[in-house]
């Protein structure tokens, strides 16, 4: 029984991304107003559980190409994948959570469909049958509605964090269907990886914990095989970052780093938030000698709930900020995260 | 090696956007060459001079878009076209894809194409997939690094960059490869530099020259811009005697709060 809405599962070699959990949610909204089921689309190679997973969390039933050459994720042959499955089932919207994978898959189904993307959707509304969805634009500095015109089906891909997690329900059955799609054919090949070290995902966290420019403030003394000024500045910045970690992992807490950390060399882009890092959406961030450039605003002004931590009481970082304290983060970190030890029981 | 580096202009990402009589509006901000793609301006350069050839920037916007194509001109690009007409004044990026797709396949031998991951406008971070989707080549994504480039063999491999780690994808050329920060630093334009792009002509092509007599209508239309809603927000300014006192207090505030 297919229904109006389908969700795109996005999952890593058989891992969801949780996000993918958030578009049941946003699915289940939207079909309070159009009516009908919810279908999860899974594509993969032996990851039935996946779509297991999908109705548990909320589907009602599934869809599943499931092909030895989709073992690894490729966009090319996931987009073919998908552009046959609505080519065989006419949804009025499909849902993505918004993923590196999926912004490329969407966009390429797109073109095979000739329909819109619409990525980093916050909200729906419904008026007259008409799905209107709210995306930034601008960095966040401006909002933009989005209405599709004639072409179906809608691709909206939802931001990390906006949607609520659904409860997984394990008495909850669905059917999962198997489609066979012919003639996929990979444009590249994965011949290597290497996870990251960081352990939460800094799109998926609840709490980030950043560090800016100010890490580097520290009278720690380097090692004295460290000669370099600029190397030694990296070494107190490590050192930072290392405190920044331990109130982080007391927390279960994401890094996350400003543009001004990551372009001194203290620690890895893939931690940048930011206009030109990630975009997080964190219940809790804790701003640490970030001063709140516009540009970093862009990356975590839409966190729920903003702590700066800084020397300069003019930061502007404070003006977004619902608590602020004005002091050496190298004297109240550790504290703060010797408290949380104790209050939180750890 | 023909390589091709998709630019557009954009709003300078340090500016005040608002909107004025339901348009964007950026007061006095200059223009900029996109950020991201001033990453993938330098790969393109990069390429160039490990494996000689030329680099084509090409631009779909108004006339005005010309000034990022002189921006790319000026810290190395050989070339640029500027594709503009009227027809695509409202497109989204099914259009725009559709433009660049038949722009690149008007220039002829191109063995790479290079995008940056995302424009600071729309922020839709698609385009670079959907024009390698209607080329036909493999398209490479969110590349933090190119490991080994071999025109004569026509292959690529390259680091891309996900939340879960970093993989490494080998292709075929052509391709089309979009980038982001960390695969380069761009270089700034030299005064020479800047002096030589402005003798540069640029061919300005219509939709008619890359054969879109028909542009097509876009799938989406955005019937309301506007400003987030202004949220007031009070910092409570924690202090103590101590940073022991200080900590403690923003702590007890926090889970009173229920925030943690």
């Amino acid at each position: 029984m297919a229904g109006k809405i389908a969700v795109y599962i996005d999952h890593f070699n058989g891992v969801p991304a949780i996000s993918s959990w958030e578009g049941l949610t946003a699915a289940r909204q939207l079909a309070g107003s159009l009516g009908g089921g919810l279908t999860a689309l899974v594509i993969g190679h032996q990851v039935s559980a996946v779509a297991d997973e999908a109705i548990r969390h909320g589907a009602d039933d599934a869809l599943l190409v499931d092909d030895a050459v989709c073992k690894d994720y490729r966009p090319e042959t996931y987009a073919t994948a998908l552009t046959k499955i609505l080519q065989s089932q006419p949804f009025e919207v499909v849902i993505f959570p918004t993923t590196g994978r999926t912004r490329e898959l969407a966009a390429m189904s797109a073109v095979d469909l000739e329909t819109g993307t619409a990525p980093d959707v916050l909200a729906f509304e419904v008026k007259d049958g008409k799905v209107i969805a709210t995306r930034p634009v601008y960095a966040g500095k401006l909002l933009t509605k989005v209405v599709f015109r004639e072409k179906r089906p809608q691709f909206f891909l939802i931001r990390s964090r906006i949607f609520a997690q659904p409860e997984a329900d394990a008495a909850r059955k669905g059917s999962v269907s198997r489609v066979d799609v012919q003639g996929l054919q990979p444009l590249s090949e994965v011949v290597g990886y290497k996870a990251s070290e960081a352990g939460v995902s800094l799109t998926d966290a609840a709490i980030v914990v950043t560090g800016g420019r100010g890490v580097s403030n520290n009278t720690l003394t380097p090692p004295a095989g460290l000669t370099d000024e600029k190397q030694k500045e990296i070494w107190r910045a490590q050192q930072g970052f290392v405190m920044l970690r331990e109130l982080a992992g007391v927390l279960g807490a994401a890094v996350g780093a400003s543009r001004a950390a990551v372009d001194a060399g203290f620690i890895p882009y893939a931690n940048q938030v930011g206009q030109t890092g990630k975009v997080v959406t964190p219940d809790v961030y804790f701003a640490c000698g970030v001063s709140g450039a516009i540009q970093h605003l862009a990356g975590m002004r839409n966190s729920k709930t903003i702590i700066a931590i800084n020397k300069d009481a003019e930061a502007p970082i404070f003006k977004l900020a619902r608590f602020g304290i004005v002091g050496d983060i190298f004297e109240i970190v550790p504290a703060l995260t010797r408290e949380f030890k104790s209050q939180l029981g750890k | 090696m023909n390589i091709v580096v998709c630019v557009k202009q954009t709003p300078d990402t340090a500016a005040t956007v608002t909107v004025q009589g339901g348009k964007v509006a950026w007061g006095d901000a200059p223009l900029i060459l996109n950020p991201w793609d001033e990453f993938a301006v330098e790969q393109a350069l990069r390429t160039k001079e490990a494996h000689g050839g030329k680099v084509i920037a090409l631009s779909l916007g108004p006339e005005a878009a010309r000034e990022a194509l002189k921006h790319a001109l000026a810290v190395g690009c050989d070339e640029a076209r500027l594709v503009s007409d009227p027809a695509f004044e409202a497109s989204d990026s099914l259009v725009v894809s559709s433009a660049l797709a038949a722009a690149i396949r008007k220039i002829g031998e191109v063995d790479l194409v290079f995008f940056g991951r995302q424009a600071v406008d729309s922020d839709t971070g698609i385009t670079g997939a959907q024009v390698a989707r209607r080329l036909g080549w493999p398209a490479l994504s969110l590349v933090a690094a190119v490991a080994s480039l071999d025109p004569a063999a026509k292959s690529i491999s390259v680091d891309r960059m996900l939340d879960e780690g970093r993989q490494q994808l080998k292709s075929s050329l052509p391709a089309v490869v979009s980038v982001v920060k960390e695969i380069c630093e761009p270089r700034y334009p030299s005064f020479m530099g800047i002096r030589k792009a402005s003798k540069i002509e640029i061919p300005v092509w219509s939709a008619a020259d890359i054969g879109m007599a028909q542009v097509p209508a876009p799938a989406l239309s955005w019937p309301e811009i506007f400003a987030p809603p202004k949220v007031e927000t009070h910092c409570e300014m924690i202090s103590g005697d101590t940073p022991e006192a200080t900590a403690s207090r923003l702590a007890a505030r926090l889970i009173e709060e229920k925030v943690i």
